[in-house]
């Protein structure tokens, strides 16, 4: 029987230290360093599974870390530096799914749910116009009617 | 519900049937990828290297216990690389299978020791045993990670052209070795695709 | 002998749940009085059960009964009572019993004061109940039971996770199930309306407090949730998309709508038929949840440790509960035509956009978090969907219904007039104006996506203190008739104008912390100073201590601005051996421009260590704003029309809102 408990098991046995934080020693040049900064928040930890390397005290995302820096003081454009890990560790990496082959749905899909939300809700619109007046509409009030509406909307409106 | 008709004469009877199953259908659809989803192993990060020849690396040998590992050794004949450290709890699991594989001379493994010390290295392969052809010493883990390397263990499967055909994450169990490894490792010799 | 009581007290429970959720079921379909009058007492008594159940294990953990599994594998005897009681529900087990406890209490309120309630539609959302916690209870006792011995004892516990040996952690959890749960009330009045097919302003008058009520906890557990995620994590995030994460947020948005749609159920009898569809939905979501966080389908940095017999069975369950209520659903929702007409510019107008997004929003998260595992079904395939995908998504489509905030207020019912509405806040554009112009003045280099996002939330605020003073008609009539209105205007406004004020404060606090936080991280030696944020940071090295039960290393920071001294901040870096665990206690500082926030890493030897400081303008306003928004909940609870009861269901023709359509 697995024992339960909140944080991940798997979490445990593989980097004790993934909660504390991760303070390395940065590069020289505020500029690369704000670069490489930017790009490690970008690539997921592989080890600690939901953070980015940035937020990761895990071996492994160290190391991610220095390697990244290493690319951007060695020249390397953003775009390389970030190919350099996902030549060896696949798109899986990257926080911000690229967008290609079975991904497109997941960028399209807000605009489609927009787009269907709206046209429902047109429908909706119209099709209540189009409705013939019910025999409500031609039924006036009662006296008993009217108190109560009366009564409701006093309670609840200004 | 007489009540309720009495209420609304429906003017316009149901327009749109298909739109209050809609909901339902589309909660059967979601309930089955959920169904699938529970089969499926969402840790296990598939390698981006599959088909790609191995990295170029030439990693040192432990102390005295030569020889070291270079992409140039994985050529010429289907090979196992697997990536071990002494601090590693699960190696220990699936170590007896690799000395079976070296005393039954099924197919070469080699070893990469993973930002590992490499007296405690020499110490954990004095207990365990040692059924290595060659081990490289990686302990900075630069060539683990050209290699993808995210959680020990892990065992690659080498074509004889030195391409990655298979990686296999975590301890390899007897019945991964059977189902999976062994057959792939036959279906590379006769010059097959493996499956894995 | 406590540990079996509470087993047995959890079968009877079940069985009386069993007879709870079918008897007055029959019995209102027959019109059976008896049978309908059951419901009550079986609630009732399914409750105490539960809460006897519930009992014992919280008895086997403060006496450190090491003999029940569930204790030994999630406590020890050297914590200190607080996290004993906690403990409780720190682990799945007894967390899913407490699940199962709020979801009797639930049952046990709408006994105890549903008075109000025509006898048979209470029989019905009782039984409705009772069925949701027979599956819960089936789940508890037959793949998670938290009352297993274990023989023979051993002799002490394994201890509970360090990180969740803290108020704010130990707190968040039965927040959020009371407000998962809750929103099961809402379910099963809908189930309920859908069995006898009629839904009006009567129904919506009485599911609202319910759903008022568990939107609040939801909102407190979350708001608790990420509060604890930034000050306990140590780099200073407080909300990362992750999956268990959004678990949460989705009922969180369902919840948010159908409150706003069940207004105009109430007050102009329309959108019934989306808004029994809301409430089926919401609850759903919550019980994805649920699954999402048990089952282990997908990788979270929370989770409990996982077990496919239980993600099998909860999706069963699921299943069983979501294709029963929308097959309903499809059969019945014909029946409940709505009445009222309006124009799409109207109030009502108003909380259909606001349903509309935030429905979007809500599908937009699910197919976020759930995308990597519809791909790897269908493909194979594994990507990542983080962050930014949620930002560049999410973000977008909650604009216009963060601006319609203000907006919707001010509409009349009915027809309304968007340039009326928008003259009648001149004073909220013009401070709205004036924030735009400020920011850009202090923040003449951006980001300057921020700029017109803060503005967005002095919009919110300024929108809502608005249309709050035209309420009490403010400096246009004596202020003791302004006070008179205050008092007997009706409280669900007033919930309405905090509730709007307090997501103003959210999103100002949430993009101020983002667009201009500060953060060094450097390696510090000893009488080094930095400056972060306006304040110089002196740096005084770090020592080792000795905790009750961890070891650390605390350091030592001054903090002074302008010369003057202004705090100390002493982060800490904590180790746990049982279990083995390193936590980071972050120090921070709240002045009113925002958190200082300092972090201790590693020694890099030779007497420097690694330190994190940021200055996070403004992000105690997330947290603040989040309560100002439970506190409108709240007001809006506490209304009138809640305590004196629904008004008597009409009989004759639903006629009222239709008949004022004429002006």
């Amino acid at each position: 029987m697995l024992r339960a408990s909140l944080v991940a098991l798997a979490l445990i046995l593989l980097a004790p230290s993934a909660w504390a934080v991760a303070v390395d020693k940065p590069l020289a040049d505020p500029a690369l360093e704000a670069r490489a900064r930017a790009i490690h928040k970008q690539l997921r930890c592989l080890v600690c599974q939901n953070q980015s390397i940035e937020d990761s005290n895990a071996d492994l995302a160290r190391d991610l870390r220095l390697l990244v820096r290493e690319r951007i003081a060695a020249g390397d454009s953003d775009a390389a530096a970030i190919g350099y890990i996902v030549e060896r560790y696949g798109d899986w990496v990257l926080l911000k799914p690229p967008v290609k082959g079975g991904t497109v749905m997941l960028w399209l899909a807000p605009l489609l749910f927009l787009a269907l939300a709206v046209l429902l809700t047109v429908l909706w619109y119209r099709g209540r116009q189009a409705q013939p007046a019910t025999a409500a509409t031609a039924t006036p009030l009662d006296d008993d009617e009217q108190a109560r509406l009366r009564k409701l909307l006093d309670g609840d409106e200004r | 519900m007489s009540e309720v008709s009495q209420r609304e004469p429906d003017p316009a009877a149901p327009r749109r049937p298909w739109l209050r199953l809609l909901p339902l259908l589309l909660a059967m659809a979601i309930g089955a990828f959920l169904f699938v989803g529970l089969g499926l192993k969402p840790k296990e990060i598939p390698s981006a290297l599959i088909g790609k020849a191995v990295p170029a690396f030439d990693l040192p040998a432990l102390p005295e216990r030569p020889p070291g590992l270079k992409s140039a050794d994985l050529q010429g004949q289907v090979s196992l690389v697997n990536v071990f450290a002494s601090w590693c709890l699960s190696c220990r699991v699936e170590h007896p299978l690799f000395m079976n594989l070296k005393a039954l001379d099924v197919v070469p493994v080699h070893g990469l020791n993973y930002k590992d010390e490499p007296q405690a290295a020499l110490a954990w392969l004095d207990r365990y045993g040692d059924p290595y052809q060659r081990i490289g010493a990686d302990r900075k883990g630069r060539v683990g990670i050209d290699w993808g390397v995210y959680g020990v263990p892990e065992t690659f499967l080498i074509n004889a052209q030195g391409r990655i055909a298979c990686k296999h994450i975590g301890p390899v169990s007897d019945s991964d070795l059977q189902d999976k490894l062994l057959p792939a490792i036959e279906a590379l010799r006769q010059g097959k695709e493996p499956k894995c | 002998m406590t540990a079996e009581l509470g087993h047995y007290a959890l079968v009877l429970a079940l069985a009386v749940a069993l007879v709870q959720g079918l008897v007055p079921l029959y019995g209102a379909h027959r019109g059976e009085a008896g049978w309908i009058a059951l419901a009550r007492p079986a609630a009732a008594v399914q409750c105490l059960l539960i809460v006897v159940a519930f009992g014992a294990l919280t008895n086997a953990y403060v006496s450190s009964d090491f003999s029940v599994l569930n204790v030994a594998s999630n406590s020890h005897s050297a914590k200190p009572l607080l996290y004993k009681i906690t403990g409780v529900w720190g682990n799945h087990e007894g967390s899913l019993l407490l699940w199962v406890l709020i979801l009797a209490l639930f049952g046990g309120a709408v006994a105890l004061f549903g008075g109000n309630l025509p006898a048979p539609f209470r029989a019905r959302v009782l039984a409705v109940q009772a069925l949701i916690a027979v599956g819960f209870l089936s789940f508890v006792l037959f793949t998670s039971n938290p009352f297993a011995r274990l023989l023979p004892p051993p002799v002490d516990g394994r201890g509970l996770n360090p990180l969740l040996q803290d108020p704010g952690l130990a707190f968040h959890p039965p927040f959020l199930y009371l407000g998962y749960v809750g929103f099961s009330m809402a379910f099963s009045f809908a189930v309920a309306a859908l069995i006898e097919g009629r839904v009006d302003a009567a129904w919506a008058r009485w599911v609202r407090p319910w759903t008022l009520a568990a939107w609040c906890f939801l909102t407190v557990g979350i708001g608790l949730g990420s509060w604890w995620a930034y000050y306990e994590l140590g780099w200073g995030g407080w909300w990362f998309w992750d999956p268990v994460e959004n678990a949460s947020f989705m009922p969180w948005l369902a919840g948010t709508a159908l409150l706003h749609s069940s207004i105009v159920v109430e007050k102009r009898d329309s959108l019934k038929n989306w808004t029994v569809l809301l409430a089926i939905l919401t609850f759903s979501l919550s019980l994805l949840g649920t699954f999402l966080v048990r089952s282990g389908v997908l990788t979270s940095v929370h989770a409990f440790a996982t077990d496919p017999a239980r993600g099998s069975f909860i999706l069963a369950f699921l299943f069983v509960v979501v294709a029963g209520s929308l097959g309903l659903y499809a059969l019945r929702a014909p029946a409940m035509r709505g009445g009222g007409l309006f124009a799409p510019v109207s109030r009502e107008g108003a909380l259909v956009f606001n349903n509309l997004l935030l429905s979007t929003a809500c599908a937009t998260v699910f197919l976020g978090t759930l995308y990597p595992l519809f791909l790897d079904a269908l493909s194979g395939q594994k990507i990542t969907v983080g962050p930014p995908y949620f930002h560049a998504t999410f973000g977008p489509l909650m604009v216009p219904v963060l601006l319609a905030t203000a907006l919707g207020p001010m509409l009349p019912w009915k027809r309304g007039d968007l340039l009326g509405a928008l003259q009648r806040l001149k004073f909220a554009v013009a401070a709205t104006l004036a924030a735009l112009f400020l920011t850009l003045v202090l923040a003449h280099d951006g980001p300057w996506l921020a700029i017109p996002a803060l503005a967005i939330g002095v919009w919110m605020i300024a929108g809502a203190l608005e249309e709050a003073a035209q309420r009490l008609r403010l400096f246009r009539v004596p202020v003791a008739e302004s006070l008179r209105r205050l008092i007997r205007l009706p409280r669900a406004a007033w919930g309405a104008t905090f509730a709007h004020a307090g997501v103003g404060a959210v999103v100002i606090g949430i993009v101020a912390s983002s667009a201009w936080q500060e953060e060094k991280l450097v390696v510090m030696r000893p009488g080094e100073v930095l400056s972060v944020g306006g304040y110089e940071v002196t740096f005084d090295g770090a020592a080792e201590f000795q905790g009750p039960n961890y070891t650390g290393v605390r350091g030592a920071f001054r903090v002074s601005r302008d010369g003057r001294a202004v705090t100390a901040l002493q982060p800490e870096a904590r180790n746990y051996p049982n279990p083995p665990m390193a936590t980071t206690e972050a120090a921070i500082r709240t002045g009113w421009d925002g958190d200082l926030y300092a972090v201790i890493g590693d020694p890099t030897g030779d007497g420097a260590w690694s330190t994190r400081l940021y200055h996070k303008p403004l992000v105690h306003w997330i947290w603040f704003g989040s309560l100002v928004m439970v506190l409108g909940g709240l007001i809006s609870l506490s209304d009138r029309r809640h305590r004196v009861g629904a008004p008597a269901r009409r009989t004759t023709a639903d006629a009222v809102p239709a008949a004022a359509e004429g002006d």
